[in-house]
């Protein structure tokens, strides 16, 4: 290796308070232009990358199945497919529920996720009870805590009957927050 | 032909400098580094394992919420090396774990992260969070049942950030569920984002080992001031000082053969974790568990005080990794050698002896119901008719075997009650059973009068069977 290359890293004459000046114009210049050029490309790229949590979806009720599918007083998880879902979402578009027919006219759908932390709960037909797998969340079949950690019960969606189908609003994973 | 070899090499070398980028390679350290001083570069090694192995795979992998399942199943079965590569990545992320860990246990020990490495310790600090992310991300483009709940889990967990917990949470789903979104964005995460940061981090991490040279083994009674240590330092390499490379650097050559070696073996033989069911979120007896690394955190969430839960699930990890990060500010000067430092021994054991602990809490889960709980047989019931009977099949139907155990057969959430009819009376379990209490819902509004007496009948005849040497003769009543 040739070890005569010159440094370049500083000037060894010195500067006239022209100069000096004139350097610092040009600082200040290439660094604003440098902050503009970051804002030109940084600002549309944050906001498409934070552009989901502003991506409003339109209430959509979803039809679960024809009334008569489902029997009184059985609780029995339905599949849902997310009308407003990318198209390439794939079998991601789906979503579970837990339907319970109370009566002739009335349902009540649950979220399938545990309150806690999302994870899918499962229905006990014999206890008649919810459980979660992962951290042993426990819920009544009114969605009420039983036991375990879950701070809040499990949460209802909408449902309602229309022309004979029964009919949800649209499934989102409901988030439990803090403050 | 040699004169021609050496006049393209020093074109080249004049050209382009690369005498000049190696020659950190030769910086001086103290000549006794030794084999303690190999986990760094182990770690970097087993970095460079997961960019090779994870640039391969995704030749393949689509970033897809629809097709990257299918594209998994191909790479594992059919690609050429393709189960062989995934084991690779994965093991080689586990050793990297493992490799971060023993780095900074063996820093903090011989007290490296004090005058003037502290800056040393926090890029360190902050690429073991990266390191941890890549690690919980990595496990989500495994995109399967258990990839797809985890980052429900994720999102959930975001949500407990207090005033922005929503919208952290709609980001990492990409949306206000699973769907399209939610896959690619892990995946520019864990392959664009997270990767760059590191790098940046890594060259920032060995730029300030040279700056600040490699820390000398510690010696009881020689302690750091920061007003003469750099002086001494100078000293000590002017003294007895080697270049790293080769004196210093075989070792760490041969300790990352023998990981590389490890992590090939584990890869060929065992394989990478099985593929779950596809990412289809209308499945729902679905159990998701973290890969082996964040287990332990798996279980403290289960283990944490459930009304001041949401709270510590996000300050636990804060206050952690706050206190890794100020370390050096609270402690920068002084003893280095462990053997004067009694507390760094035990904050490294406790630290060890709880991850451990929670990490075998987390593998066994005895706060899960067992869903997977078979029907008592007459032998366990220990009768085949009439009451008894009746009770020990409603145990199974009713869901209490998912939680209890009888004979070693159920689930471990609540107490074993294989000999239940030794402890309480008729009464109390009737109370326990209508009443539910502690950790157990009630179940009086949906039993039966008939099948709580079933249920009631047998477990009162859960009782210890007596010894011939425990029955007392009639004559002594």
């Amino acid at each position: 290796m040739n070890e005569n290359v010159t440094d370049h890293s500083c000037l060894a004459r010195l500067e006239t308070p022209e100069e000096l000046s004139r350097r610092g114009f040009l600082e200040k210049l290439s660094i604003g232009l440098a902050g503009f050029c970051a804002a030109v490309v940084g600002v549309p790229l944050i906001g498409f990358v934070i552009a989901p949590l502003f991506r409003k979806v339109p209430e959509q009720w979803v039809t679960l199945g024809k009334v008569g599918d489902f029997q009184v007083g059985k609780t029995v998880s339905v599949t849902v497919v997310n009308p407003s879902s990318l198209p390439w979402a794939g079998v991601t578009a789906k979503s579970g529920v837990w339907l319970r027919r109370d009566s002739e006219t009335s349902f009540t759908a649950f979220s399938a996720n545990c309150t806690h932390l999302g994870c899918p709960v499962r229905w006990i037909e014999g206890a008649e009870l919810f459980m979660c797998p992962c951290h042993g969340g426990v819920y009544y079949k009114d969605g009420k805590v039983a036991a375990g950690p879950p701070p809040l019960p499990l949460i209802r969606y909408g449902v309602r009957v229309e022309k004979g189908e029964v009919k949800i609003s649209s499934v989102v994973v409901p988030i439990t927050t803090t403050l | 032909m040699k004169w021609l070899f050496k006049a393209v090499w020093l074109w080249l070398d004049d050209r382009v400098g690369i005498s000049v980028l190696l020659k950190p390679m030769k910086h001086i350290a103290p000549h006794d580094a030794k084999w303690w001083y190999v986990f760094g570069t182990a770690t970097m090694i087993a970095f460079i394992v997961q960019v090779a192995t994870g640039v391969a795979l995704a030749f393949s992998f689509i970033p897809s919420s629809s097709q990257a399942y299918e594209t998994l199943v191909f790479i594992t079965n059919d690609a050429p090396f393709g189960n062989f590569l995934r084991g690779l990545h994965y093991y080689g992320a586990s050793a990297m774990v493992l490799m971060i860990g023993a780095h900074m246990a063996q820093t903090f020990l011989f007290g490296s992260y004090k005058f003037p490495r502290e800056m040393t310790w926090a890029t360190g600090v902050l690429l073991l969070s990266f390191t941890l992310g890549m690690g919980f991300t990595g496990q989500l483009l495994r995109w399967d049942q258990t990839a797809a709940w985890s980052v429900v889990v994720a999102a959930e967990q975001a949500g407990r950030v207090p005033l922005i917990g929503n919208a952290l949470a709609h980001f990492i789903l990409g949306g206000e569920t699973i769907g399209g979104a939610t896959l690619s964005r892990f995946f520019a995460i864990h392959v664009f984002v997270l990767p760059g940061i590191m790098f940046a981090f890594i060259g920032l991490h060995l730029w300030l080992v040279l700056r600040h040279g490699i820390s000398e083994p510690p010696v009881a009674g020689k302690v750091v001031d920061p007003e003469t240590y750099r002086k001494e330092y100078e000293e000590l390499l002017e003294k007895s000082g080697r270049p790293f490379w080769p004196d210093l650097a075989w070792r760490d050559v041969i300790f990352g053969t023998a990981l590389i070696l490890a992590v090939a073996l584990l890869a060929f033989f065992i394989g990478p974790p099985a593929l779950d069911k596809p990412p289809d979120p209308s499945v729902l007896d679905a159990d998701p568990r973290p890969d082996w690394y964040l287990l332990w955190y798996f279980a403290l969430l289960a283990l944490m005080p459930a009304k001041i839960e949401g709270y510590l699930m996000i300050l636990v990890p804060l206050f952690i990794g706050m206190l890794l990060l100020i370390t050096p500010v609270l402690n920068h000067k002084g003893e280095r050698a462990s053997s004067r430092r009694p507390w760094a021994i035990a904050v490294v054991l406790l630290s060890v002896i709880m991850i451990g602990s929670l990490w075998i809490a987390g593998q066994r889960s005895p706060w899960s119901p067992n869903f997977q709980a078979l029907p008592l047989t007459e032998k366990v019931i220990g009768a085949s008719s009439g009451p008894p009977f009746a009770g020990g099949q409603l145990f199974h139907d009713k869901a209490c075997l998912n939680c209890h155990l009888i004979q070693g057969f159920g689930g471990r959430r609540g107490p074993d009650l294989t000999y239940i009819g030794d402890k309480l009376t008729r009464d109390n379990i009737v109370i326990r059973i209508v009443n539910g209490g502690g950790n157990m819902p009630a179940f009086g509004s949906s039993l039966k009068p008939q099948e709580l007496d079933a249920l009631v009948a047998f477990l009162e005849s859960r009782k210890r069977p007596i010894r011939p040497q425990d029955q007392v003769p009639p004559a002594q009543k």
